[in-house]
């Protein structure tokens, strides 16, 4: 098989190379830890008092996770090898960095090799006498059934839910109210996606599933999980209702109430798709009498060069709201004061 | 006595890196099928991180701290599940081999038998769940009653350890996953063996066949 066509130097050397880039693009916001190279730290932020928020995960996701790591949102993140989760020791490191004295809350998503790399960091930080506690993102509502949400995978809803934790941490909220927040807007968070090509990791070059030309997944996770079911691809309306009949019917939200919208591409899907999928996803949500407060329309949380996209309803309420509307500034993701 | 020595098992682990290179693609095909096609660059990367972390010891190492020394490196290099997984069992193998420079080659399935309660142990896994335990476990359980049958040579329980690995390997894809990222398929796991039980049973092959060979050298 032709290998996949990336630009890159060197397949192993990929995610190094690509770190040096962002540090060299971003000096004014990210830095790194001595310690641990793939530790990536907030230039402001981190402050004496002051909840830290270390968020992290596989690389392959950009700009999910270290796009977010500023002001007013995450304070580190931890990145591992392509779709891998790092180490405890990147982890661990990047918390001691971001640490101002009132704990450190870790939030990832919901994958077993995240799980047991935090929680050992968890259980080095505890030895240095930092406590660190963890909430887990679970908004992928094709990834487990209602009554096992905390099998869910996380995925795009990061973006909001993140947000809404480091805003929290940023207003100086103690350790137990950000973790309150954290999974408050986790509870409230809703994703699902669909696929219509694979993506290829730039180690083996060779696509990381087959699907069919003509065929498209419902519910494919952003490592190239396989969903809930393959079959022909159909219109964007048509796409965006069956993920909107799934993400309004758990969500149940009551005429009246505001929700936040992420329509996000998983990589070479462009925004003219995406916002002919949000132009209906406007509709429906007019339908239901829900009001959009906050919009986010592009590349939040990728697969490499997966083509797809999907769709991400946070159900806001006065609290949510004033987190998600506070003042953010990243690397890849800023947000001015009245937006 | 036959002796299992450190030089025994820093070949063991160069060839432990080499195996899982030859296999990297295999692995990777394998978990693109229920997972995300990473399993094969873990397993190299972390065997060669492994094997190098191994190399670098000084010549007054002993079988705990070659150990260690694995499980360090392959933790740092990968993370993944496997990190956390196989750093855990090199660790738990380290106390069993202990402070020593050599160890009677008859004892070493109590190594295989510690590596499985080490992937228990961090992974929380139990058998029949389509993991690398369904390989790691029926390995162990074979290793156990090795220990008390003293009549079985110790060449024919290490094959048999292996040959138990590999059933419970390829009895995964009659599985279907509830445990690991596979577990979000449900019935769409069934019919295709766990990749991570596809290399416990190449590791668990290499440890058994550097055991043999160190008895065979004694």
């Amino acid at each position: 098989m032709t290998p996949t066509q990336k630009i890159i130097n060197d397949g192993n050397a990929a995610v190094d190379e690509m770190l040096v880039g962002i540090l060299a693009a971003h000096p004014r916001h990210l830095t790194r830890s001595l310690a641990a190279p793939r530790a990536i730290i907030a230039r402001e932020g981190p402050r004496p008092g002051k909840v830290a928020l270390v968020i992290g995960g596989g690389s392959g996701h950009e700009p999910t996770f270290l796009g977010f790591v500023g002001k007013g949102l995450a304070d580190a993140a931890a990145i591992g090898n392509v779709f891998a989760s790092p180490p405890p020791q990147p982890a661990a490191d990047a918390a001691m960095s971001a640490h101002g004295g009132a704990g450190v809350l870790f939030m990832y998503g919901n994958y077993a090799g995240d799980v047991m790399n935090f929680d050992m960091a968890t259980e080095l930080l505890a030895m240095d006498g930092i406590e660190a506690r963890t909430v887990l993102t679970t908004d992928d509502i094709a990834s487990a059934p209602k009554d096992r949400r905390s099998e869910r995978r996380g995925v795009a809803g990061n973006v909001f839910i993140f947000k809404a934790a480091g805003a929290a941490a940023d207003l100086m909220m103690p350790l137990d109210e950000v973790e309150r927040v954290a999974r408050r807007a986790n509870d409230r968070t809703y994703t699902m996606g669909v696929a219509l090509s694979a993506c290829s990791l730039p180690q083996t070059r060779r696509p990381n599933f087959d699907l069919p030309a003509g065929e498209m997944e419902i519910g494919m996770g952003i490592h190239g999980e396989p969903g809930i079911r393959r079959e022909a691809l159909r219109g964007a309306n048509s796409i965006v209702d069956e993920i909107m009949d799934a993400i309004l019917g758990e969500m149940n939200a009551p005429a009246g109430d505001t929700v936040a919208v992420l329509v996000n591409s998983l990589g070479s899907t462009p925004l003219m798709e995406l916002y002919i999928m949000f132009a209906r996803v406007a509709e429906r949500l007019d339908a239901a009498g829900l009001k959009i407060h906050a919009s986010l329309v592009g590349p939040y949380c990728t697969s490499m060069e997966m083509a797809g996209a999907s769709i991400t309803i946070m159900h806001l309420d006065d609290e949510l709201t004033r987190l998600i509307d506070h003042p953010c500034d990243c690397a890849m993701f800023q947000q001015g004061a009245n937006k | 006595m036959s002796l299992l020595t450190t030089a025994g098992l820093v070949e063991i682990f160069v060839r432990l890196a080499q195996r899982m290179k030859d296999e990297r693609d295999e692995l990777c095909r394998l978990d693109g099928i229920i997972g995300d096609a990473d399993h094969g660059i873990a397993m190299e990367q972390g065997t060669a991180a492994a094997a190098a972390a191994v190399a670098a010891l000084p010549d007054t190492a002993t079988l705990a701290d070659q150990f260690n020394a694995a499980a360090k490196g392959f933790l740092n290099a990968v993370g993944a599940s496997s990190g956390p997984l196989y750093a855990t069992a090199f660790m738990s193998a380290a106390k069993m081999a202990g402070p020593r420079g050599a160890m009677p080659a008859t004892e070493t399935p109590t190594l295989i038998k510690a590596m499985a309660d080490g992937i228990a142990r961090r992974g929380k896994a139990v058998p029949g769940q389509k993991t690398m335990i369904d390989a790691w476990d029926p390995a162990a359980r074979m290793a156990e009653t090795f220990s008390e049958q003293a009549e079985t040579s110790l060449a024919a329980g290490l094959a048999a350890m292996v040959e138990a690995a590999k059933a419970g390997a390829d009895g995964t894809a009659r599985m279907v996953a509830t445990l690991g990222r596979a577990a979000r398929l449900g019935d769409r796991s069934l019919g295709h063996p766990d990749p991570g039980a596809v290399s416990a049973t190449m590791m668990i092959a290499v440890f058994c066949e550097g055991f043999a060979k160190a008895e065979n050298a004694g």
